[in-house]
């Protein structure tokens, strides 16, 4: 099961009681939310919504498919913009 | 297909853009540029009040003026429930959105605005403003940031209770939002190191200070079809949030993209489309709007001011075991500061074992605050670089090998959470140090600074369309703005696969009727994404060519290979046939199946991130304060310059904002909150006399996610330029300006403090 | 108030118009005579993006008033060009890439040739203090520069 980490910089913490790695069974992003949702109500959706997700160091952003692999460092970062 | 180790025959080189022509003529047309038969003229009124209570707004004395056709306030638009977005590059409530456009209850910022006329002339227009009559209740007003966390500030938002903390606080204040990055134990690694330095800085707010100001022409008609000709960085964007402020249905809303006048991340937002359609759909007519440049300073939104405090701990051979920064980011009227980036970016280049950020979103009464290229790292990385030269000099190493001992590289655990991959960071810093500036002696009286900068760049959805005319020709069309020269690369990178000259191929911006969705043009990301749907876009319309030539022959059509612009029998047993170019292909296209072209849409992932390091040398004249810049170099990683002029063009512009950012530019406050100098002449940007040539060297270690390595640049050159400079002035005169911007009475009076 | 009638010679044709008499010229090139060349970056002064020649005289066209063209020649960007064939200031600034976003191309591109008219061999410096009116926030200035210094080469014979 891949193991996710959720970057400390996050207002989603108060949703997980101050939990930042979680074993996940989910192979995608979307699969990963739809679980996440299922554990913390409300954590799901905030990561869809407000974050990024980092696969052994490349950003990905809203992107369901976005594969996880068991051995892959997954962290979620706060969405990234520009200008 | 990836080409980054191919031969290539026009990716890399320096055409003519498609669109130079008319801009050298003055015959390109921006938002401004446009008209049409008996259109209106609209205009904002704006408070002039930085905080108050809008007791009430009566518009019958101007609504009966002659030549006026349409007066709009809040009433008008609908209220919109509170929705939590990425809007315009950052975050952003939608209902925030609609109220900044237009307020409701309070004005948040002098120049916010309260209602909109729409007249015959311009001057109908400002008459009819003087007969609105609002009645304010002034309310106390905060600007600075550290002001607006203190207890006893006025506070914006009765609802803002701080996010991000826990327990939630039971007060209202006007911090939106906290945030914390942690790696490793910080009071171990301080316990840890032997030198610590602590340093402590501010930033003044600046604007993008694009010199086309915001404008739009709009037109509903009667059956509920709207027109929109605006520029922006999106106009898929435009036609999104004025849908959803107006509550409208997106196939009804047409945006238009004008060429833009520079955008730097400030056109992201909407300020006045949905209000042009408002006083469209109540006139009956059409509805020009445009904002002067006061109104660009007081109603647009520039970036933060900010706080921010670095302590960094070191061992004595230099490496860095502890490092500690706070920021404080004002957000402007509503939440939503790139904090989150300012905390990302700082340490974002080092190997640091033991790090602690923590940031505050905080609101104060100043037009929302909008993206301005690399939105939150310029401010974070001032501090920080700044702390490292400084700790440099406590260790006594060379500033330059400071930085490489402690490098980012692949491999690097960041704070934020990723682990960096292909980055080229010290690729960055190995061309630094072999660059003749790098080398040359300092002169006499003068200092030399270093500094440097990581932005992640993004990628984003695309779409993009390639047509092949039938006389051969081919058309390019993506949903991107051009605010670079953009569109000469999407020809470029096209002519490359097909194995065409670029001059055959002609790339556009189509509007939303057009082309599929299409983000907004900023973060860094067309090159890198709308490249990447062009690229994959021309492949397809290959394989198409190649099945034509295929059935043309009566072949197999993997008997066919496509090379320099021609279809070939791939070998001798595929048949003795003639090569098949472009424009024999598409003469029969009718009779092979018909019209070739091919539309991809993309969502990029796996955009590269950017790192640049700038060495300047600067002259302090110690009588006046004025620092002049005597040379200065800029370094890049840039993946692939698919045209390098454009990309060093991008470098030395951002590097020019970084330059203005430093010295001169900043928003000054009355004590009512009322900005003092909207305007260039007191707004000081840079001038062409106040720059040298400005180099911009262009490293490539490729992105192996674009399909000829390119990374996005836009951003990174703004990065460094303030702690660069600053450095230079600490090398030259022995004073550290630690408070932006180091204008003269600044520099004077850090002089005469330093004795 | 009844409008001012002014004949004028706008890029060598004569040309006349009607304006209001607070209008400046600026407004009146825009949205009476329909040359939006010239664009309005700041309506002060301070940005150049209006820059307009009157009778060869390098002028922000935001500070002079529509009537005060009467009987005089005015150059606007739409006049540089010679027919089909650009002049050498438009086409340095192409091969230069002097030019981002173009908005401030038009009157950097007048004011270029009010500098070469009068200065035909400038320094570096002369030229950026000269150019010191034309804000541009794309560039940093350095393409500008080179094209201005390469552009007036050309026009002394020295190069092509």
């Amino acid at each position: 099961m891949p193991k996710v980490v959720l970057s400390s910089g996050s207002a989603s913490l108060g949703l997980t009681g101050g939990v930042t790695e979680f074993e996940v069974e989910a192979t995608s992003f979307r699969r990963l939310i739809l679980e996440l949702e299922k554990r913390f109500p409300g954590l799901g959706n905030q990561v869809e919504e407000s974050m990024a997700v980092a696969i052994d160091g490349e950003i990905y952003q809203d992107a369901y498919a976005a594969e996880l692999r068991p051995g892959s460092e997954i962290v979620l970062i706060p969405k990234i913009g520009g200008g | 297909m990836n080409y980054i180790n191919s031969d290539l025959k026009v990716v890399g080189t320096r055409p003519i853009r498609p669109d130079g022509v008319e801009k050298v003529t003055g015959r390109a047309l921006y938002s401004a540029d446009t008209r049409v038969a008996g259109m209106l003229w609209g205009k904002i009124l704006r408070s002039p009040h930085a905080h108050a209570r809008i007791v009430s707004i009566d518009t019958s004395k101007a609504e009966a003026l002659k030549g006026v056709h349409a007066v709009v306030t809040s009433k008008d638009f609908p209220a919109i429930k509170s929705e939590e977005a990425f809007v315009g590059e950052g975050p952003m409530n939608f209902r925030d959105l609609s109220d900044n456009i237009m307020a409701r209850n309070k004005a948040l910022y002098e120049g916010h605005a309260v209602a909109a006329v729409a007249a015959t002339t311009p001057a109908i227009a400002d008459e009819a403003m003087a007969l609105i009559d609002v009645t304010y209740e002034v309310l106390p007003h905060v600007i600075d940031v550290d002001d607006a966390m203190k207890a006893d500030a006025p506070v914006l938002h009765a609802d803002m209770f701080t996010a991000g903390v826990n327990p939630k606080p039971a007060t209202a204040s006007n911090i939106a939002k906290v945030v914390t990055f942690k790696k490793g134990d910080i009071d171990a690694g301080f316990a840890d190191a032997e030198v610590i330095f602590e340093g402590s800085y501010t930033t003044k707010p600046v604007h993008q200070g694009y010199i086309e100001p915001h404008a739009c022409l709009a037109t509903y008609n009667p059956d509920g079809q709207i027109s929109i000709h605006a520029s922006s960085q999106g106009h898929f964007m435009i036609r999104a949030y004025t849908a959803k402020l107006l509550g409208l249905d997106m196939a009804d809303i047409r945006v238009n993209p004008a060429e833009i006048g520079g955008g730097f991340g400030g056109k992201t937002l909407i300020y006045l489309e949905p209000v042009a359609v408002a006083l469209s759909r109540k006139s009956g007519k059409s509805v020009k709007m445009q904002m002067t440049r006061e109104e660009v300073f007081r109603g647009s939104g520039p970036t933060s001011g900010a706080s921010v405090s670095v302590k960094l701990g070191a061992k004595k051979d230099g490496t860095i075991v502890a490092a500690q920064q706070v920021l404080k980011f004002q957000a402007g009227a509503y939440a939503g500061s790139p904090i989150g980036p300012g905390c990302m970016c700082g340490f974002a280049l080092y190997d640091i074992p033991n790090i602690d950020v923590l940031g505050y979103d905080v609101v104060s009464n100043r037009p929302k605050v909008a993206a301005y290229r690399a939105p939150g790292a310029p401010i974070s990385s001032f501090a920080v670089e700044c702390a490292v030269d400084d700790l440099a000099r406590k260790l006594g190493m060379d500033p330059l090998t400071l930085r490489e001992k402690n490098a980012a590289v692949n491999g690097t655990k960041t704070h934020y959470g990723p682990t960096h991959t292909n980055i080229g960071y010290t690729q960055v810093l190995e061309a630094a140090k072999a660059h003749p500036h790098w080398k040359a002696p300092v002169a006499e009286g003068h200092g030399r600074g270093l500094a440097a900068g990581f932005w992640f760049n993004i990628g984003g959805e695309s779409s993009a369309t390639v047509h092949i005319n039938e006389d051969g020709t081919v058309m390019v069309a993506t949903g991107s703005p051009d605010i670079g020269g953009s569109r000469a690369s999407m020809g470029m990178m096209a002519a490359e696969v097909l194995g065409i000259p670029v001059a055959k191929v002609k790339a556009i911006v189509a509007d939303t009727a057009s082309i599929g969705f299409t983000f907004l043009t900023g973060g860094s990301r067309v090159t890198f994404a709308t490249g990447m749907a062009v690229t994959q876009a021309t492949e397809k319309v290959v394989d198409q060519l190649k099945a034509r030539a295929a059935q043309t022959w009566d072949i197999p059509v993997d008997a066919v290979e496509w090379k320099d612009g021609k279809a070939f029998p791939a070998g001798t047993n595929a048949g003795a046939f003639e090569p098949l170019d472009l424009a024999a292909i598409a003469l029969k296209q009718g009779r092979t199946g018909g019209p070739i072209n091919a539309e991809v849409s993309v969502n990029a992932q796996g955009a590269g991130a950017g790192f640049g390091a700038h060495i300047c040398d600067v002259k302090v004249d110690k009588e006046t304060g004025h620092v002049e810049i005597v040379r200065y170099t800029a370094i890049q990683d840039v993946g692939k310059a698919i045209h390098p002029s454009y990309v060093e063009g991008q470098i030395q512009g951002g590097a020019a904002q970084g330059i203005g950012w430093a010295l001169s530019e900043e928003y000054i406050y009355n004590d009512k909150g009322q900005m003092e100098n909207p305007g260039f002449l007191d707004y000081r940007c840079p001038v062409a006399s106040d720059l040298p040539m400005i180099e911009a060297v262009l490293v490539e270690v490729p992105n192996p996610r674009h399909p000829f390595g390119a990374r996005g640049v836009g951003e990174v050159p703004i990065i460094p330029p303030m702690a660069a400079i600053s450095n230079a002035i600490k090398s030259a005169v022995g004073v550290r300006m630690e408070h932006l911007p180091m204008s003269p009475p600044k520099v004077r009076a850090a002089l005469d403090a330093a004795g | 108030m009844a409008k001012q009638h002014v004949t004028a010679t706008i890029n060598g044709e004569a040309a006349e118009f009607l304006c209001e008499t607070q209008q400046t010229m600026l407004d009146v090139l825009r949205d009476v005579v329909g040359l939006t060349g010239a664009k309005e970056g700041c309506a002060s002064g301070d940005c150049g993006a209006c820059s307009i020649l009157v009778d060869g005289t390098l002028v922000c066209s935001c500070l002079m008033l529509g009537v005060e063209a009467e009987g005089t020649s005015i150059t606007t960007i739409e006049g540089i060009a010679q027919g089909d064939h650009l002049h050498p200031i438009q086409q340095k600034f192409l091969e230069h890439a002097a030019l981002q976003c173009g908005f401030c191309t038009p009157g950097l591109i007048v004011a270029t040739k009010a500098l070469l008219d009068e200065n035909p061999n400038p320094t570096e410096t002369e030229a950026r203090y000269w150019l010191a009116g034309n804000l541009c926030r794309c560039t940093g200035y350095d393409k500008v520069i080179r094209a201005v210094m390469d552009a007036a080469a050309v026009m002394r014979g020295e190069t092509v």
